[in-house]
């Protein structure tokens, strides 16, 4: 095979891959485990209160 | 307590201090030497001031002195807390510290001597260079040793970008570094013409998307959705987001190279590279900023959310500037041109230094123990003061950039030039001047910040924060 057809296959097998993680993150399967992983910078609590006013972050697991 | 279930805040702490005071010193130089192209006489015919040596001198200081210890800072919380475990070392991680901490003294006595090895954002000389992949590899064994050491099954995004950012840096700076020395203070580069030059921005231009980059998302997505007080708006984006953008950094370097002695083809691949890169960058930009979706009113009375978003939008900016000016027709107007400085200060002061403020002042009271900063007025009276100086400063190098451009390029009906050179500069002091009063007004933003930061750690007693229990 001569290099410009083996450049071609590598462009698409990258956009293969592209197709595969979009489809691979958007699928309910990983849904929850999503979810559950974008609550990990909330777990200890609000950073200190800069404003004044109530924030409605974390799971009530605050800091001691 | 034991001290494995607390956190190891005080490199972060160190680490927090050290991103102001860098902040402001290499600010300072940055105002210097735009001053010094204003009135060249302020170097006072001593070598060590000259605008040659100190110009790298602030690019250093500002990039890897400020913004360093900022993601260092910022690197060693974020995987403490979305890990929930103490740093895998913390002899290692002191060693960072104070590795990284010679690193920029070295810098900053050997760049005013005019040591370098010439390479743009890779000027240190051979035994800095040393000193710089010891100490990175250091980072990557502390970081990566925590997040093997996690409680929780899933490595949060932010740790994703942190770790890229390290990973990719690692790489960059031993393969455009490899030289042969012929002294304590000088070497040759392994690569010599057109090789070297696109080794140099492979590693300039990923320099620009894994540094300054992929490292600050990273700040991005743990520091908004904490300070919003809610999850990132899409987790799903910022997994596509993720592989998307290292993807594709990676390929983009030619467009510094536009119209040079690089092959033709080089040139197209990297500016078809340039332009894709849009797709990722706004996804992410969209991504925190929607994080305030039914929050926006956060904004009107918290200064630090303000810094967090408006440096998305400056990211959002510049990340369309930057493909916008790699195509090649728009390159042949804005090469060389002032222009280019406009571009990297939006995303330098806009992006990097707002983001890094706002987060220093999100985790500042954090690791010294304080309920808040002492002055929430004096958040927003920064705020301010820096929004106002970049605006001045980038809309003023634009204006000078494409006057440049332009004059530059105008012939008259025989095919002569219809402007020296000299006559553009001239049009361009009164942007120089405004440049230098953008720049200032950065700088006294720093400054506001210095006693904001000195007042809120004075007699503070940081207490040993327990690792918490993942949910």
């Amino acid at each position: 095979m001569d290099l410009p057809t083996l450049r071609g296959l590598f462009t698409l097998v990258l956009m293969i891959a592209f197709v595969v993680i979009v489809v691979w993150a958007w699928s309910s399967k990983r849904r929850k485990e999503f979810d559950e992983a974008a609550r990990l910078p909330l777990e200890d609590g609000p950073l200190a209160d800069q404003s004044g006013t109530a924030r409605t972050a974390g799971t009530g697991a605050g800091e001691k | 307590m034991e001290r494995a279930s607390t956190y190891n805040d005080r490199v972060v702490r160190q680490f927090t201090i050290m991103t102001v005071v860098w902040g402001v010193v290499g600010m300072l130089v940055g105002v210097i030497i735009a001053a010094q192209l204003m009135w060249p006489a302020l170097n006072f015919d001593v070598p060590w001031l000259s605008y040659g040596r100190l110009r790298p001198l602030h690019t250093n200081a500002v990039i890897f002195a400020f913004g360093g210890s900022a993601l260092f800072a910022t690197s060693y919380y974020v995987v403490q807390r979305t890990c929930h475990v103490r740093l895998f070392s913390d002899g290692l991680a002191a060693f960072t510290f104070w590795g990284w901490q010679v690193v920029i003294v070295l810098a900053a006595i050997t760049l005013p001597l005019g040591l370098t090895q010439g390479k743009e954002y890779a000027e240190l000389i051979w035994p800095i260079d040393l000193l710089i992949a010891a100490v990175w590899v250091a980072y990557a064994v502390v970081f990566f040793g925590t997040v093997a050491l996690r409680k929780v099954k899933h490595i949060y995004v932010a740790n994703w970008f942190y770790g890229a950012f390290i990973l990719t840096i690692a790489v960059l700076h031993i393969v455009n570094s490899l030289a042969l020395p012929t002294g304590l203070l000088h070497s040759y580069p392994a690569y010599s013409g057109v090789v070297d030059a696109m080794v140099q921005w492979w590693y300039g231009h990923n320099a620009v998307g894994f540094f300054l980059t992929a490292g600050f998302l990273g700040m991005m997505y743990y520091f908004v959705p904490k300070q919003a007080g809610r999850p990132v708006y899409s987790y799903r984006l910022s997994v596509v987001h993720f592989w998307a953008l290292i993807s594709i950094y990676m390929w983009a370097g030619p467009h510094h190279l536009h119209y040079t002695t690089l092959p033709d083809w080089a040139q197209s691949l990297g500016m078809v590279f340039s332009l894709m890169l849009l797709a990722p960058s706004w996804g992410g930009m969209i991504n925190g900023i929607m994080t305030l979706s039914g929050a926006w009113h956060k904004l009107r009375t918290d200064p630090i959310l303000k810094f967090l978003i408006v440096s998305l939008s400056f990211y959002g900016m510049s990340t369309f500037e930057g493909p916008m000016m790699s195509i090649k027709t728009v390159n042949a107007l804005s090469h060389y041109t002032d222009w280019t400085i406009g571009h990297v200060h939006s995303g330098a002061l806009g992006w990097v230094a707002m983001i890094s403020i706002g987060c220093v002042y999100a985790l500042l009271p954090k690791v010294f123990n304080r309920e808040s900063m002492y002055s929430i007025k004096l958040i927003d009276v920064h705020f301010w003061i820096s929004t106002i100086g970049v605006v001045l400063y980038i809309a003023a190098m634009w204006m000078a950039g494409v006057m440049q451009g332009l004059m530059w390029r105008a012939v008259n009906d025989d095919g002569t030039l219809t402007y020296t050179f000299i006559e553009s500069l001239n049009a361009t002091y009164p942007f120089y001047g405004v440049r230098l009063l953008g720049g200032t007004l950065f700088l006294v933003g720093m400054l506001v910040m210095v006693y904001n930061v000195w007042m809120t750690i004075r007699g503070s007693e940081p207490a040993e924060r327990t690792v918490i229990q993942p949910a």
